[in-house]
Order: C-alpha cells, then sequence, then structure tokens
C-alpha cells in the first residue's frame, strides 16, 4: 500500500526524524492561511499524489509569501498532474502540502527496502539525491553505499558509522545520520514497510540533515497488524474498478486490451494474459478469482468484468484440480444469465467431473464457447473478437 | 526416485482442526501421504479420523516420529508455526498459508538457516512425488509417477503443465511449488541441485514469473551445475510495471524482474524457453525424445 508523502513525513517525524515545518491543505484558503501561519521567507507548495517526477510535472512551487502560496494552490489543486510515473491519465491532485523553504547545500539519498535474494532489508544511500535511485544504480553502482540488516543484530551504530563515513560526511555530520537512520530502521520495522525511501536528504546551508521528501510502501499482508497504516489508503488514487474487486476480495488489475479475463491463480491468469498476446489479441484486464475459484466468486468477478465498456470477449480459464467442474459450470451459467453478459464467453474448463462440466456449459443456451485447453482457447478468442 | 518427500516421509499437520487442515488432511491421507499426526493448541488428544490430534510439535514428533510438517494456520500465526516446527526438529516444512508479513518472513529464515532447515512456501502448493507423497492442496489425479522434476512459483500454473505432461505420458519424479511471496525457504537453485543430483530425474521443467531476480540466479547456477535439459516458462510478459500481479512477490520494480530479463537470462544458461503456455508439455516431450535419439 502506498501513502502521501505529507503522511509518511508524518510517520518518520514520529521516529525522530527531521522533516520540513509543514501541513497539509485541501483548499487555497487553507494554503494561504498555513504559509502565513509559518512566517517563512520561503514556502513550498506540493501536489500530493501517489506518484513522483512531481516537481517536472508542475507540481511543486516555490513562493514567497503567504498570498503568492495561495495562489499556487489554487493553481495546483483540483488539476491533472501527469507525470512519468501516473501514465497519460495524470492524477486529480486534490491535496498540497505546505512547507517551510528549505537552503539546500547537497541533495543526498537514503533508502531501505527489503532485499528478496538475501532476505533482509538493505539500506542504501548515496551522495547523488534528488534523482531516481534506479537511475543511479544503472549509471553508476558504486556511488551507491549498501548495508544489510540482519534480523539477528538489527541496526547497530557501525551501521550508521561505514554509511556516514563512507558517503564522506563530517563526524557532526554522522552523527545526525545516526538519529535518521535510527528513525528511518524503527519506522521501516515497526510498520511492517516495503520501501521507505527519503530522498532528497538535504544538507543544508545552515550544516543540517532534514528529509525534504519521503515515500513509504507498506506491506498489505502486514496492514492486519496496522490499523493506523491501513487507514492512511487514499482511494482516490486507486482505479474505481479496482476498488470494487477488492471489496469482493478479488485480484483486479485493469490493462489497454478487450479480452476480459477471468482466471484461477495469479500465475495462470498472467499465463492466459500471455498466451491472450501470443494468439493476436490484447488482456483488458488480469482477474485472479482465487486458486478455490468459487461459483461466487466468478460471480462477482463478472460483474466487474461487464463494468469495464473495452471488454469485447471474455475469456474464462479456470483449472480446478480438486474442485467439481460441473459445480462450477452451474456457477458461470448463473453468473452469465444474472449479470446479463453481453459479449461471447469463451471457456476453459478443467478439473474434476470436465466432461459433465463442459456438457451443462454446451446445453445452458447461453452464448458459450467452450474449449479445451489453453491454446485451443486463446484461439477461439481471437475468432471470437474478429467476427464482431 | 524423488527429491525432499517418499514413502518414508511422516506428516504432522498444523492446524488440523480448521477448515482447510481438515480437509486437506483427509485429502492427503486418500493419496496415500503418512499423515501420522496433528497439531492444534489446546486441542491435544482429539482424533480427527485416524489421526492423534497434539497440543504441540514437539509432542507430535516425540509420539510418532513426524519429520515433515504441513502448516495451515492463519497468516497471523504462520510465522510462529514455521518457527515451532523448526524447533522441534522437523527437517522438512511446506508452509501453505498466504499472507504472511515480509519481515516476518526475514526473522524465519534467519533461523532456519541456523538450524539447517528445509522450508517450503509460504504461499505454496506444495510438494508432491508422485505415487509416493503429497503434502499440499494440488489435485493428486493429475500426476503420474516419473522422471520430470517441476520447481514453480505458481499454483494453478503448475497443475496446467502437470496435465499438459501427464497427457502425453510423461511422469514427475517430484514438484515443488516454491511458494508466490517476497520471502520463500526452497528457491529454484536450491532444487535445481537436488534434482541434478537425484538419478530418477531426467529432465527439470521450471515455471517462473516476474519479480525479484531467482530466475536469473537460477541461470547462473544452470551455466556452471546443472547437465541434465531445463525448460522455463515465464510468466507475466504481458504485466504492467509497478502492479502487484496477485502473488505479493509478482511485481515489476525499478524496471527489475521483467519477464524478458528472465528469459533473457535462461537462454543464454542454454534453457529452453517457451512462450506459449500452452506448448510447455510438448516442447519437453521434443527435448526427452532428441535426447534418447541421441543415445541410440
Amino acid at each position: 500500500m502506498k501513502i502521501h508523502e505529507y503522511q509518511a513525513k508524518e510517520i518518520l517525524k514520529s521516529y525522530g526524524v527531521p522533516v520540513p515545518r509543514g501541513r497539509v491543505a485541501e483548499t487555497p484558503e487553507e494554503a494561504g492561511r498555513i504559509a502565513k501561519e509559518m512566517g517563512t521567507e520561503t514556502i513550498v507548495v506540493k501536489a500530493q499524489i501517489h506518484a513522483g517526477g512531481r516537481g517536472k510535472g508542475g507540481g511543486v512551487q516555490v513562493v514567497h509569501s503567504a498570498h503568492q502560496a495561495q495562489n499556487a494552490a489554487k493553481k495546483i489543486l483540483g488539476t491533472t498532474l501527469v507525470t512519468h510515473q501516473t501514465g497519460p491519465a495524470g492524477r486529480i491532485v486534490r491535496k498540497a502540502l505546505i512547507e517551510e523553504g528549505v537552503e539546500i547545500e547537497e541533495e543526498l539519498y537514503l533508502g531501505m527496502v527489503v532485499d528478496r535474494s538475501e532476505a533482509c532489508p538493505v539500506i542504501m544511500a548515496s551522495r547523488e539525491g534528488g534523482v531516481e535511485i534506479e537511475k543511479v544504480a544503472a549509471e553508476s553502482p558504486e556511488k551507491i553505499i549498501k548495508e544489510w540488516i540482519s534480523p539477528v543484530t538489527g541496526l547497530r551504530p557501525f551501521h550508521p558509522n561505514k554509511i556516514g563515513f563512507g558517503l564522506g560526511l563530517d563526524l557532526g555530520q554522522v552523527g545526525k545520520m545516526r538519529g535518521i537512520l535510527s528513525g528511518l530502521y524503527r519506522a521501516f520495522i515497526g510498520k511492517d514497510c516495503l520501501l521507505a525511501e527519503i530522498n532528497p536528504l538535504v544538507l543544508t546551508k545552515g550544516g543540517d540533515l532534514i528529509a525534504l521528501d519521503a515515500k513509504m510502501n507498506f506491506d498489505d499482508n502486514g496492514l492486519f497488524r496496522h490499523k493506523e497504516i491501513a487507514a492512511l489508503r487514499d482511494l482516490n488514487e486507486e482505479d474505481p474498478l479496482e476498488i470494487e474487486a477488492s471489496k469482493y476480495n478479488l485480484n483486479y488489475i485493469k490493462l489497454n486490451g478487450n479480452v476480459g479475463c477471468m482466471v484461477n491463480g495469479a500465475g495462470l491468469a498472467m499465463a492466459t494474459m500471455d498466451i491472450i498476446k501470443v494468439a493476436g489479441a490484447d488482456p483488458a484486464n488480469f482477474l485472479d478469482v482465487g486458486g478455490g475459484a468459487t461459483a461466487e466468486m466468478v460471480k462477482n468477478g463478472f460483474e466487474i468484468l461487464m463494468t469495464d465498456k473495452d471488454v469485447k470477449v471474455v475469456l474464462i480459464n479456470i483449472f480446478g484440480g480438486i474442485l467439481r467442474c460441473d459445480t462450477l459450470a452451474e456457477g458461470v451459467t448463473e453468473a452469465v444469465s444474472e449479470v446479463k453478459v453481453k459479449v461471447p464467453v469463451v471457456v476453459r474448463l478443467e478439473g474434476t467431473n470436465v466432461e459433465e462440466g463442459r456438457r451443462i456449459l454446451n446445453e445452458s443456451g447461453l452464448n458459450f464457447i467452450v474449449a479445451q485447453g489453453m491454446k485451443e482457447a486463446a484461439e477461439k478468442v481471437v475468432e471470437a473478437l474478429k467476427r464482431q | 526416485m524423488s527429491i525432499l518427500v517418499d514413502e518414508k516421509t511422516r506428516v504432522v499437520v498444523q492446524g488440523i482442526t480448521g477448515n482447510e487442515g481438515m480437509f486437506h488432511a483427509r485429502q492427503m491421507v486418500k493419496y496415500g501421504t503418512k499423515v501420522v499426526a496433528g497439531v492444534t493448541p489446546g486441542k491435544g488428544g482429539q482424533d480427527i479420523d485416524e489421526v492423534p490430534v497434539f497440543n504441540s510439535v514437539t509432542e507430535a514428533v516425540t509420539n510418532t516420529g513426524a519429520n515433515a510438517s504441513a502448516i495451515f494456520v492463519p497468516p497471523a500465526f504462520a510465522a510462529d508455526a514455521i518457527l515451532e516446527a523448526a524447533d522441534s526438529g522437523i527437517s522438512l516444512i511446506v508452509c501453505l498459508t498466504e499472507g504472511i508479513p515480509t519481515l516476518e518472513m526475514v526473522i524465519v529464515r534467519a533461523y532456519l538457516k541456523e538450524k539447517g532447515i528445509n522450508l517450503i512456501g509460504p504461499n505454496t502448493p506444495g510438494i508432491i512425488s508422485p505415487g509416493k507423497c503429497k503434502i499440499g492442496v494440488m489435485a493428486g489425479y493429475i500426476h503420474q509417477p516419473g522422471t520430470i522434476g517441476i520447481i514453480s512459483r505458481s499454483g494453478t500454473l503448475t497443475y496446467e503443465v502437470v496435465d499438459q505432461l501427464t497427457k502425453r505420458g510423461l511422469g514427475q519424479s517430484t514438484a515443488v511449488g516454491i511458494g508466490g511471496d517476497q520471502i520463500i525457504g526452497l528457491n529454484f537453485v536450491d532444487l535445481l541441485a537436488l534434482f541434478e543430483k537425484d538419478a530418477g530425474t531426467e529432465a527439470v521443467i521450471m515455471i517462473g514469473e516476474i519479480g525479484g531476480t531467482a530466475e536469473e540466479e537460477a541461470a547462473r547456477f544452470i551455466e556452471e551445475h546443472v547437465h541434465k535439459p531445463v525448460l522455463a516458462f515465464i510468466a507475466g510478459l504481458t504485466a504492467p510495471p509497478g502492479r502487484r500481479m496477485g502473488h505479493a512477490g509478482a511485481i515489476i520494480s525499478g524496471g527489475k524482474g521483467t519477464a524478458k530479463e528472465k528469459m533473457e537470462a535462461l537462454e543464454k544458461a542454454s534453457v529452453k524457453v517457451v512462450r506459449n503456455p500452452a506448448l510447455v508439455g510438448e516442447e519437453m516431450e521434443g527435448i526427452l525424445k532428441s535426447r534418447s535419439a541421441h543415445r541410440a
């Protein structure tokens, strides 16, 4: 799960990481008031959306009075911001962070993720801050310091020492780095993060280190033990169909094609998308109704698929295994008549009682195209598309 | 022959009194797996069919000689269940649970490494040596004893591949679902090493997917250490970046972990990469035929 910059900063601040003074505003008037109260010479107005690249997209403005801050917020709030991470559709800006300006001497990078291969968190630091770390990693990997943190030791004082001196910071700065790393680490572990990033971590003209931007992604599997984090979910940042699907516990992701897919199991669902592509068509979505695919889930799946106007053909690919195909076929038949599916539906079922399942589909009087095997299913999808 | 599980495997089912645990314990017994014990704290002394239930894994091991564990415990308690099994002298742990917090698995992995204990999963359909032992939720009947080893990050996609093989008369030595999470126990490399040594395995199929670098690591290992033919399918060629595709571990992040990169790495290591998931069985048959023609 993702959260906004201002929320990430609040969390990091509560763990002792220095962040600029600031508050979030939802209207230009509120922005003006906040700026006035802060009373600083320089004020930064930052659009809050779940995507990077906001500065380049015009979502970050530096101003010098409360009045200007209000005007900047007026420009930013309500607009659709397009960045390289939002896709061409962009995101509507609903909140802006009003912050005191900071005099920047240098921009550093500090981040922490879970390293899958090493099976432990890794802290990454670099003097090349302010740009995407992937870019630094690709172009000059030697400029990134990595410290893997064993769960046996946790973060120890030697880690920030290695990182701080490794970056070439002076003794006083290393001391400040120790506090920041300790906060970052405790927030990461304490809130079940998968990623926590301070980019840039700014070295100010006054010699302080301060988190100018912050990003945190949380482990969905850990949310059950952090209700306060789960509450930060912003539905405005998600696709409405995906929100609807998540209410039914369905894994749904909208894509650009016109073949609606319904599959049991994530791997098979991806493979089904791939075979549709191989056959010469494009999947409209990823939809995993769960390995155990019940008739109920299939019905819910249809509800979602039929809301997507791009869908011209539906492909159901279910490898039941232990599941009985006759029961499943009855469920599919019921769902198609209840949800009033108007497009052709190609069905591929496999599992116990598969013959009986196919008979039920064939004799249902509904618009089913029954296929045997994935290859035939994909080919029949393409044929059905061509007929339209 | 087979790897990790066979006729001698004695299974304790953790969470046997829950719906899932009970259903699949019965399915495993029906398949012929030696399910010797169940564990649910507080329910010791009961029986599920003929299987005695204990309060702890240690009790189960002491009383029944269980040497493998199948975990059907809800996500909030599953990491603890794995640690308990490891603490009790179980040598192979299969964790079916989906949804364990990643940072819990960080701790679990460190402990298992210290103890030298094998974990399959979590978030796996399990492991099966056809005709000998099944620990998991897969349908037994689609499998057939034979000489193909399977290693997969997926569940139903593995059934799909097994089904293609069985329909062509190609049986399996052992099929292992390694799990769809970010941090898992045994990985492609560990299992490739076991299959390479197993006299009963003639060739290996790897079913990978987007996310992480496990397939790339496997490619490097194959280049140096694997002489048996390996065939691979990687799911997610059409998956968009930055999105989690159902499995917690299936995500392209920072431009890394794409299906294309994985396919290229594997092809460089002389692995036959199949791009059409419907053709895995057919391609495997081709590989085996050309090998036997070569020998004759």
